[in-house]
């Protein structure tokens, strides 16, 4: 079953043009991973997707689970199932994480025609959830990242995507400012939500978050295309020879 | 009408102000009328009132209630006090005099608590050797003209070592009935290691424009404890001006909370000064407006004493084309060592047409002293509200979990719970349904 379907997609930010012509298919039940030199457009690929106002679509068309992504507002992508990691997790002084996530959880039973969930039920969740990327029950009385350590950020992130249980999860850059040990809880929670109905895009710099999440699919991008597309063995490649002799085979075919 | 024109109806109608007011109040009222003809009302001109144009709210012809009518207010048919966990002494002011009602709990033994007017009239002694000892008329302001006309308000007196453990709620009403100014007086005094809590609810119905002027005399002793929270929710036509004085004595604490909910045009002013070493003074306050309102707080923190610590923490959220104006001065004098003083003023301004001015300022003559002022004007972190959106927070929620977050801070300084969440819950009220207000009194209703 097709997930996400991205055609020739355009975007710009302040009138410059980051992406020209993505073209990208994501099946049900894969990971794919998105690797590229600094400035080839990955973050502002995932931006584009979850629906960042400061980016606009000037052409092309995305379909996330047979309906128009780009027509969605950015909490009906999120209610449809689409959730992105963020590589910066941004700090909401004042807004605890209970409030946060009961907000989040209601909401998209809202969307879905559903009741609010019991209390009991969401201290459940809660609870199950948390347990998953180790995280101690006095951090839902925090504000959201507030004073958070990078490792806990992260971890944050991936403890909203198992609550939310999303169709397709877009982690940009989650192994940025992590440790090994860190690292590898993050991965594992990503790898436990895994399931033949659900997918993941995963951006990265490197290979070694790869070790942990296997993708099925790896593409590079650079210049806001995607210049190549393998199996899994593309990132070993690319962590031994780097960039450049992609870069240059692509320029070698455009020019 | 003008300055001059106060001037004159007071002379022309003195004897009918005093005869409607007791003698403790009327003996004060040459020096009042001297100090106003001297320096009036105060207009942009003043610093201190740089943006804010007193003199002009008084420009309306406003009438006075000078034959003390009683206005058509029943308090109880207007205000049934169903608030669970919050129970207070209730006690009502119609424009400015004081209800009368049955069935009042007793207080303890030897405390004062009522009408102004008829407690002057019963313990004289008392009154006289306050009223009017700590507002100062010797500067542009409202002190000299609220006490040219006081004829009535609110007093509590509270004897030695005596705690009044359930707040005491005072509701001030104005009817829609006529356009009026009401002119209101309050007296608190709290003896050697005595402590209230005041809850003042400032009201008045949508109807016809009002004003009211109130100035405030606290008196705490030697350890003793005073929390105010001056809580208004009135009418785009209502125009507020308050003063409010403060002093303090040795190891006192005073906290004071001006929470300005709904308004038309406000002005606060609260004057604190610290006569004995050891004492603490917290003034804090929000204000939520949209439409054309306007929102002026002034504090000056005079630390006299040794040893005493000031904190200062506003919040503003500004919708439409609403103004907000904040003014803090600290003034640490010679000789006030190991003072600790702390202000904050944060702003958000909603819309590109609301606008904030602040002015923090402090002024130390001491040198071994720990003080800090800041002040930011921004809007709604962006990054949060797509944070928030992502996670399937519509931008709507999203604003208002950010906005109740940002003046939570202020709010979470209530140290009485059922309070906190009350007001918590009218701010969140508030900014829900933006420019409609509850009926009546929200934390008695």
């Amino acid at each position: 079953m097709e997930m996400l379907k991205i055609e020739n997609l355009h975007a710009e930010i302040a009138g410059k043009e980051i992406l020209k012509g993505i073209n990208l298919q994501i099946e049900a039940g894969t990971v794919h991973a998105i690797m590229g030199p600094n400035g080839s457009g990955k973050s502002t690929l995932s931006n584009v997707l979850s629906g960042h106002p400061a980016y606009t679509v000037t052409e092309g068309k995305v379909t996330f689970k047979g309906k128009d992504l780009l027509a969605l507002p950015v909490e009906n992508r999120s209610h449809e199932g689409l959730f992105m990691s963020f590589q910066y997790p941004v700090e909401i002084p004042g807004v605890s994480m209970t409030n946060f996530m009961r907000t989040a959880i209601n909401e998209k039973r809202r969307y879905l025609g559903q009741e609010p969930m019991s209390p009991t039920d969401f201290l459940k969740l809660m609870k199950q959830k948390r347990d998953l990327v180790k995280l101690d029950a006095k951090f839902m009385n925090r504000s959201v990242n507030e004073g958070f350590s990078g490792g806990e950020k992260k971890r944050n992130e991936i403890f909203q995507m198992a609550v939310l249980e999303p169709s397709l999860s877009i982690l940009d850059e989650t192994d940025s400012g992590l440790d090994i040990d860190a690292l590898r809880i993050v991965a594992e929670g990503v790898n436990s939500l895994k399931t033949p109905e659900t997918s993941a895009l995963v951006i990265t710099h490197y290979q070694r978050l790869l070790d942990y999440i296997k993708p099925d699919v790896v593409h590079v991008l650079y210049a806001g295309r995607i210049i190549r597309t393998a199996g899994p063995e593309l990132a070993l490649e690319l962590e031994e020879r780097g960039y450049d002799w992609l870069i240059r085979e692509f320029e070698e075919k455009n020019s | 009408m003008s300055e001059t024109n106060y001037s004159e109806i007071f002379i022309a109608n003195r004897s009918l102000i005093d005869a409607g007011s007791s003698p403790v109040m009327s003996a004060l009222r040459d020096r009042a009328y001297d100090c106003y003809t001297r320096y009036g009302l105060p207009g942009t001109k003043v610093e201190e009132y740089l943006h804010t144009d007193i003199g002009a709210w008084f420009g309306p012809d406003w009438g006075v209630n000078l034959k003390r009518v009683a206005l058509p207010v029943n308090p109880s048919e207007a205000f049934r006090c169903n608030v669970p966990n919050l129970s207070t002494q209730m006690h009502f002011m119609a424009g400015d005099s004081y209800l009368k009602k049955d069935g009042q709990p007793s207080l303890p033994d030897g405390v004062l608590c009522g009408s102004l007017l008829e407690l002057s009239e019963s313990n004289p002694d008392i009154v006289s050797r306050y009223l009017g000892t700590l507002a100062d008329m010797e500067k542009p302001g409202i002190a000299a003209l609220n006490t040219m006309f006081m004829q009535d308000g609110f007093m509590v007196y509270v004897p030695r070592n005596v705690q009044i453990e359930k707040p005491v709620q005072l509701v001030s009403l104005m009817t829609d009935a006529v356009p009026m100014l009401a002119c209101r007086r309050i007296l608190v005094v709290l003896e050697q290691g005595a402590s209230l809590k005041l809850l003042l609810c400032d009201h008045s119905s949508a109807g016809s424009q009002c004003m009211s002027m109130t100035v405030t005399e606290c008196f705490v002793a030697d350890n003793a404890s005073l929390e105010i929270y001056d809580l208004e929710e009135t009418s785009d036509r209502n125009t507020r001006v308050m003063e409010c004085y403060v002093s303090q004595q040795r190891d006192s604490r005073v906290m004071i909370q001006n929470l300005s909910l709904h308004n038309g045009k406000t002005r606060n002013s609260v004057f604190s000064c610290f006569k004995g070493p050891g004492a603490s003074f917290e003034v804090n306050g929000i204000a939520i407006t949209d439409g054309q309102q306007h929102v002026d707080n002034f504090t000056f923190v005079d630390h006299e004493a040794t040893d005493c610590e000031s904190r200062e923490l506003f919040k503003y959220v500004l919708d439409g084309q609403s103004t907000g104006s904040f003014a803090g001065k600290v003034l640490v004098r010679h000789g006030a060592q190991r003072t600790v003083s702390q202000q904050t003023n944060r702003n958000i301004c909603l819309t590109a047409d609301s606008r904030m001015w602040t002015q923090p300022q402090l002024e130390i003559y001491a040198d071994d002293v720990k003080c800090s002022h800041g002040a930011t004007v921004g809007q709604l972190d962006e990054k949060a509200l797509f944070y928030m959106q992502q996670r399937g927070i519509p931008m709507k929620e999203a604003r208002m979990l950010l906005m109740l977050a940002f003046l939570g801070e202020v709010i979470d300084r209530i140290p009485l719970d059922s309070l906190r969440a009350r007001l918590l819950g009218l701010v969140e009220l508030r900014l829900r349904h933006g420019q409609s207000r509850c009926e009546g009194c929200g934390v008695c209703k």
